[in-house]
């Protein structure tokens, strides 16, 4: 007996420090152990060198233009109208903001109502919700040059729009509809039942719940998904290009056609006269893109706080 | 009163819902129906398989462009699924939280980076490079690599979920048996991960086969059968923007036809995405 005690003694005093010293591998003891499995040291030197080869790519690509970009991004670049001299951003800019604006305004009621519609009204098992899903991720694999050639042959022609600001921003819609339809219906889902309850307890109705009590704890959600919409909207070349047209000017209607920023970026690079200048304007478009992925990832992280 | 504004609420949102079903609707419809018939003018087979291109002839064979656009997938599967499994490993795996708060937002900006952009890069950086070390220049090569990178942050936030979906008991087990950090990771956990590692491949695939712009700057568009990877290639999503300016008639409507095939393409990849991921979720 008196051998056993001793025994149990010894074993509490010594576990707690063995198991530290397993747990706690210094950066020396891991690099030594390497040495006896060369095949993992081998996969771990893969690991690395991958995840540097994207981030590496990644700064390459912001470097360079960025280098070659902002000795030109001059006064003559931001002059108010567009000639083959200055090669003005400018009109391209505000078409930008135009095309955005009026695509949100089409995209923005239809993808939150029928996220609503999803979430909030459709019974368990409901086929349509199932129907809606499967379209929503249709719409996000088609490319966007099936896109643009959807809406030159509907908007463009069949509605004989013509090549428009109009034509272009409905197009980009129908593209970021289900954008906007998924993040609005994950951030209705992520609401609290008991919100829900809380209101109906209270005596309010179904609409009354909606709009006072859980789509203003959605917004972040909601806005993030805009944002998301706002940047492929920024980036977007080839559903432009018949649809909106290429004239590099500001419109007078919503039935002139007019060039966002990517496409005047493209007509610039692909003439090849004004590389400078396009330098320049991919500096304005990155810019525009950090910043809005900026935004959106701050939202994010918003919902995640709260 | 309230109670028809909440039955009229209620249908509105119902119609709000059934927008996204029109949509796809009126694509299929407008798409088939002006692409189809010219096929059938051309001839099925003819326009399918014909090794030739010329709208000036009234020959139109859009085989040279099906083979593109297979060409530059494949070159960017190649080149990106392999760089961006090992980097979403990195960042699911291995990433300390501070590297992480850099690399994540980076590789999202990798996304967010427009198309144009990423062609203007291809153009005054990749296609330079391959001229002056192989020659050529504009080619299925840069194209390949441009994709590839293009392909990256897609395939690295599926398989990084996927990876990070695993049990963590999958890997503890491994170790417990004495593996090491590596071989746990990459034999008990990332084949437990293959089926949403998959779905991120065939996105990537997605989004590589409807690429136009990028691929517009840098693949040299020549509408013939390519040799080697160093000699210029047309994709399908090339072949449409290129010519539609000035097309008309027959020519005009082939191009659509195009759009056709290519939509085909991508209905046949997004039945293969919704399959993987079904079955992944059995599991």
């Amino acid at each position: 007996m008196a051998v056993l005690d001793n025994i149990e003694e010894n074993v509490q005093e010594v576990i707690p420090e063995n198991i530290d010293a397993m747990n706690r591998q210094s950066l020396k003891d891991r690099l030594l152990s390497y040495r006896r499995t060369p095949g993992s040291l081998i996969v771990m030197i893969l690991v690395l060198l991958a995840a540097a080869l994207t981030i590496a790519a990644l700064l390459f690509l912001l470097v360079y233009i960025l280098i070659n970009g902002i000795p030109y991004l001059n006064a003559d670049l931001f002059s108010w109208e567009y000639n083959s001299e200055n090669v003005s951003v400018v009109p391209a800019m505000i078409n930008t903001v135009i095309m955005a604006v009026i695509s949100l305004i089409f995209a923005i009621p239809f993808g939150i109502g029928s996220a609503i519609y999803l979430v909030e009204y459709a019974k368990k098992g409901n086929k349509l919700v199932k129907v809606v899903r499967v379209t929503a991720e249709t719409l996000t694999g088609i490319p966007s040059i099936v896109y643009g050639l959807f809406g030159m042959l509907f908007f463009v022609t069949a509605l004989h729009w013509r090549f428009s600001i109009l034509a272009g921003a409905c197009t980009l819609a129908i593209m970021v509809l289900p954008v906007i339809l998924r993040t609005t219906e994950e951030a209705l889902m992520a609401v609290p039942d008991s919100f829900r309850e809380g209101s109906f307890g209270l005596g309010a109705g179904k609409l009354r719940t909606i709009f006072k009590i859980i789509l203003p704890s959605a917004v972040p959600g909601i806005l993030s998904g805009v944002i998301l919409s706002i940047g492929r909207i920024v980036g977007e070349t080839a559903a432009l290009m018949y649809t909106a047209g290429t004239v590099a000017a500001i419109p007078k209607s919503l039935f002139s056609s007019g060039r966002t920023l990517a496409v005047h970026m493209y007509v610039l690079a692909s003439e090849g006269l004004h590389v400078d200048q396009a330098y320049a304007t991919a500096v304005v478009l990155l810019v525009l893109v950090i910043v809005i992925n900026a935004l959106s990832s701050f939202l994010a992280k918003k919902i995640q706080k709260s | 009163m309230a109670k028809y504004k909440e039955k009229i609420m209620e249908v509105v949102f119902l119609v709000a819902a059934c927008v996204s079903i029109l949509a796809v609707a009126l694509i299929c419809v407008f798409l088939f129906a002006n692409g189809v018939p010219a096929m059938k003018e051309i001839g099925f087979a003819d326009f399918l398989l014909g090794r030739e291109w010329r709208p000036g002839n009234d020959i139109y064979g859009i085989f040279p462009m099906i083979i593109g656009s297979i060409y530059v997938t494949a070159g960017a599967i190649v080149i990106g699924v392999p760089i961006g499994l090992l980097t979403a490993v990195f960042l699911a795996r291995y990433c300390p939280a501070g590297i992480y708060k850099v690399v994540k937002p980076g590789v999202e900006l990798l996304a967010g980076i427009p198309s144009v952009v990423y062609g203007f890069f291809g153009m005054v950086v990749i296609v330079p490079f391959i001229r002056s070390n192989f020659g050529g220049g504009n080619s299925i090569l840069a194209a390949s690599i441009l994709l590839g990178m293009m392909i990256l942050p897609t395939i690295i936030s599926q398989s990084e979920a996927s990876i990070r979906a695993v049990p963590e008991s999958y890997y503890e087990g491994s170790l417990a048996l004495g593996a090491t950090h590596e071989r746990s990771v990459f034999c008990a956990v990332l084949p437990a991960a293959k089926s949403g590692i998959l779905a991120g491949i065939i996105l990537g695939v997605g989004r590589a086969i409807g690429e136009t712009m990028a691929v517009i700057m840098v693949a040299g568009n020549q509408a013939r059968m390519p040799g080697s990877i160093l000699e210029g290639v047309r994709t399908m999503t090339a072949n449409i923007v290129i010519e539609m300016g000035y097309a008309e008639g027959l020519h005009r409507e082939a191009l659509i036809a195009t759009g056709v095939v290519l939509f085909v393409f991508i209905l046949i990849i997004n039945l293969a995405f919704s399959i993987v991921k079904m079955r992944g979720e059995r599991n």
